[in-house]
């Protein structure tokens, strides 16, 4: 009951909130809903212990593809945003059996070197990705009305609410299968890969789930990002984005389900925002690297365990209240 | 009673040292079997290519008459052979439920989108009520919200055992469960290892503490630099010539 009353007032407090934003900063939101589902998908392959440096490029897999599907074939868009999640998984999937023959260090850059050669795939064949200019005009979302509301998707809070409840629902099945004994067995791969195998667990095929069902969330964001920018190029894709998807989850901290969610709002508020208004323009990368290094010094566990913290201080507040009473 | 698992010129070699050459020997449905032999027999080694951990160079391993030898240790687990592993291994990050949770792992089987459509309620309630008599059968039953890692030597021993045990196995491959266990807990572990034995699980064990080898094995192989020396019960073993020169050198001189 309690917790129905919770979720209730998030939904009218996300519902609510793009009307109190300027519209550059609706705009923002937009994107850090996006993003929220990316770093989301991100940490459910961190589970299974690998770290990729491939996962954005991923993201633009599932934006190639549903915007081609939709350009090219006229595909509904809501049906193409599905599809390009699919491809993303399907590609995952192919490039897990090269990938998956190594670990670690390896991984990491192995994933870095297959989401580059994806990257130039995109950049040489001018037909059908468009080249190094990418594809433009990707159709957008079309409009639709509910009857309380109409939808009109070059608003972006439209876009927003469209956004949020895809989002949600893809976060809702993350943190279902994270909770499920399959979370569980990725966290046993994770954790001691040798017994979790003298348990009768095949580790290939769970390093392989975990990082095809990652990669089709990836994709959904990356879909949801084309359709809504309606251009997009290889260097959308780039490392660049990489770092900064490490970096909100490494400062948001990966123990939780909400710590790089965490990570990535904080954080984006803070460069958008905050930096933005003080006049930081050319200074933002490098106070985001002195945040990202700092977070490492005196944060190693992330602000995730700054919200435990309070989280237990509160509980140990309200039994000292109750036993004084 | 037939023989369960059964291995045959069983040989490994890491560059120019041959660990293991041409072992054999046959382990009976329902007993326990002791390997023994000084440091750098090459026990564990055997251990690891029946487990499925390494390939062996050549030879076979023998269960219920299909060859096991080379599969990967899940497939060899999948067959009814779950190993325990030296030291403490364990999922020390997850609590002692969830470490027992993993070994009924094969029983069943998690499906991904059983669990997103919330259909998988029978069994994960039926494979929790197995961890939890496998966690009884051990004495931890008091301890499923702790931390793997923060409990004490002996009950991380056992429940590494619990994590074995839970996956219903035919053989338990036991590589050293006694180490660092003091006089009363090896005794105590040595009566849980019997009462497995009573509930049809044949037992393997690889082990120093000659007392409870001694005390606990129908029968034991020794072996020496890799090599077959001797086989038989307790007392044959106890009283094997060659047993003796191989642990102490020169037992001529000593007789």
């Amino acid at each position: 009951m309690r917790n129905l009353l919770i979720w209730g007032l998030v939904a009218v407090g996300l519902v609510l909130l793009p009307h109190g934003l300027s519209f550059s900063q609706q705009e923002i939101l937009v994107f850090l809903t996006i993003n929220v589902l990316l770093v989301a998908s991100y940490r459910l392959l961190t589970l299974t212990g690998e770290w990729s440096l491939g996962h954005v490029v991923i993201m633009g897999v599932g934006a190639y593809a549903s915007a081609l599907v939709s350009k090219k074939l006229g595909v509904y868009v809501p049906v193409a945003i599905l599809f390009g999640g699919l491809m993303s998984a399907l590609i995952a999937t192919l490039l897990s059996f090269p990938l998956f023959r190594m670990k670690g260090f390896y991984f990491l850059i192995g994933s870095f070197a297959a989401g580059e050669i994806i990257r130039l795939l995109w950049k040489r064949f001018r037909d059908p990705f468009g080249g190094a200019k990418g594809l433009k005009s990707i159709d957008p979302m079309p409009d639709f009305s509910i009857g309380i509301y109409d939808f009109d998707f070059f608003e972006p809070v439209s876009y927003f609410y469209f956004c949020a409840v895809v989002v949600g629902f893809c976060l809702w099945i993350l943190w279902r299968i994270e909770k499920s004994p399959v979370g569980l067995t990725f966290h046993a791969v994770h954790w001691q890969d040798k017994l979790a195998e003298a348990s009768g667990v095949n580790l290939r095929a769970y390093r392989t789930l975990a990082f095809a069902v990652a990669s089709g969330f990836a994709g959904i964001s990356g879909a949801l990002l084309a359709h809504y920018i309606g251009t997009i190029n290889p260097n959308s894709f780039d490392i660049e984005v990489m770092v900064f998807v490490l970096t909100w989850a490494i400062v948001g901290g990966t123990a939780t389900f909400y710590g790089p969610i965490l990570g990535c709002i904080v954080l984006t508020i803070l460069n958008e925002i905050v930096l933005r208004e003080m006049g930081f323009e050319q200074l933002r990368p490098l106070i985001y690297g002195a945040i990202l290094i700092s977070s490492i010094l005196f944060l190693p566990d992330g602000l995730e365990s700054l919200v435990q913290k309070a989280v237990r201080t509160l509980k140990r507040g309200n039994r000292q209240r109750s036993a004084a009473k | 009673m037939s023989d369960l698992l059964e291995i045959k010129d069983l040989t490994m070699q890491f560059g120019g040292l041959r660990a293991v050459d041409a072992l054999n020997f046959k382990v009976k449905r329902g007993t326990i079997h002791g390997l023994i032999g000084p440091n750098g027999a090459g026990k564990t080694t055997t251990f690891n290519m029946i487990s499925g951990f390494y390939k062996p160079t050549s030879g076979q391993v023998l269960l219920r008459g299909e060859d096991i030898s080379g599969l990967k240790m899940h497939e060899v687990a999948r067959r009814g052979v779950v190993r325990t592993f030296q030291h403490s291994t364990l999922f020390a990050e997850l609590t002692v439920l969830e470490n027992a949770l993993i070994g009924t792992h094969m029983q069943f089987r998690p499906n991904i989108f059983a669990a997103i459509m919330g259909m998988d309620k029978i069994d994960r309630k039926a494979a929790h009520d197995h961890a939890i008599e496998a966690l009884e059968f051990f004495g931890l039953e008091g301890l499923t919200e702790e931390r793997a890692g923060d409990l004490s030597h002996g009950h991380q021993r056992a429940l590494g055992m619990t994590v074995a045990y839970a996956s219903h196995p035919d053989v338990m491959l036991l590589d050293e469960p006694f180490t660092g266990m003091n006089p009363e807990e090896t005794r105590q572990m040595m009566g849980l290892m019997k009462k497995l034995c009573e509930k049809g699980i044949t037992i393997l064990i690889v082990e120093h503490d000659m007392q409870a080898i001694m005390g606990l094995c129908d029968n034991i192989t020794c072996m020496s630099f890799g090599k077959f020396l001797a086989e038989g019960g307790p007392s044959e073993i106890r009283n094997h010539p060659a047993v003796i020169e191989a642990y102490l050198g020169g037992a001529r001189h000593v007789a």
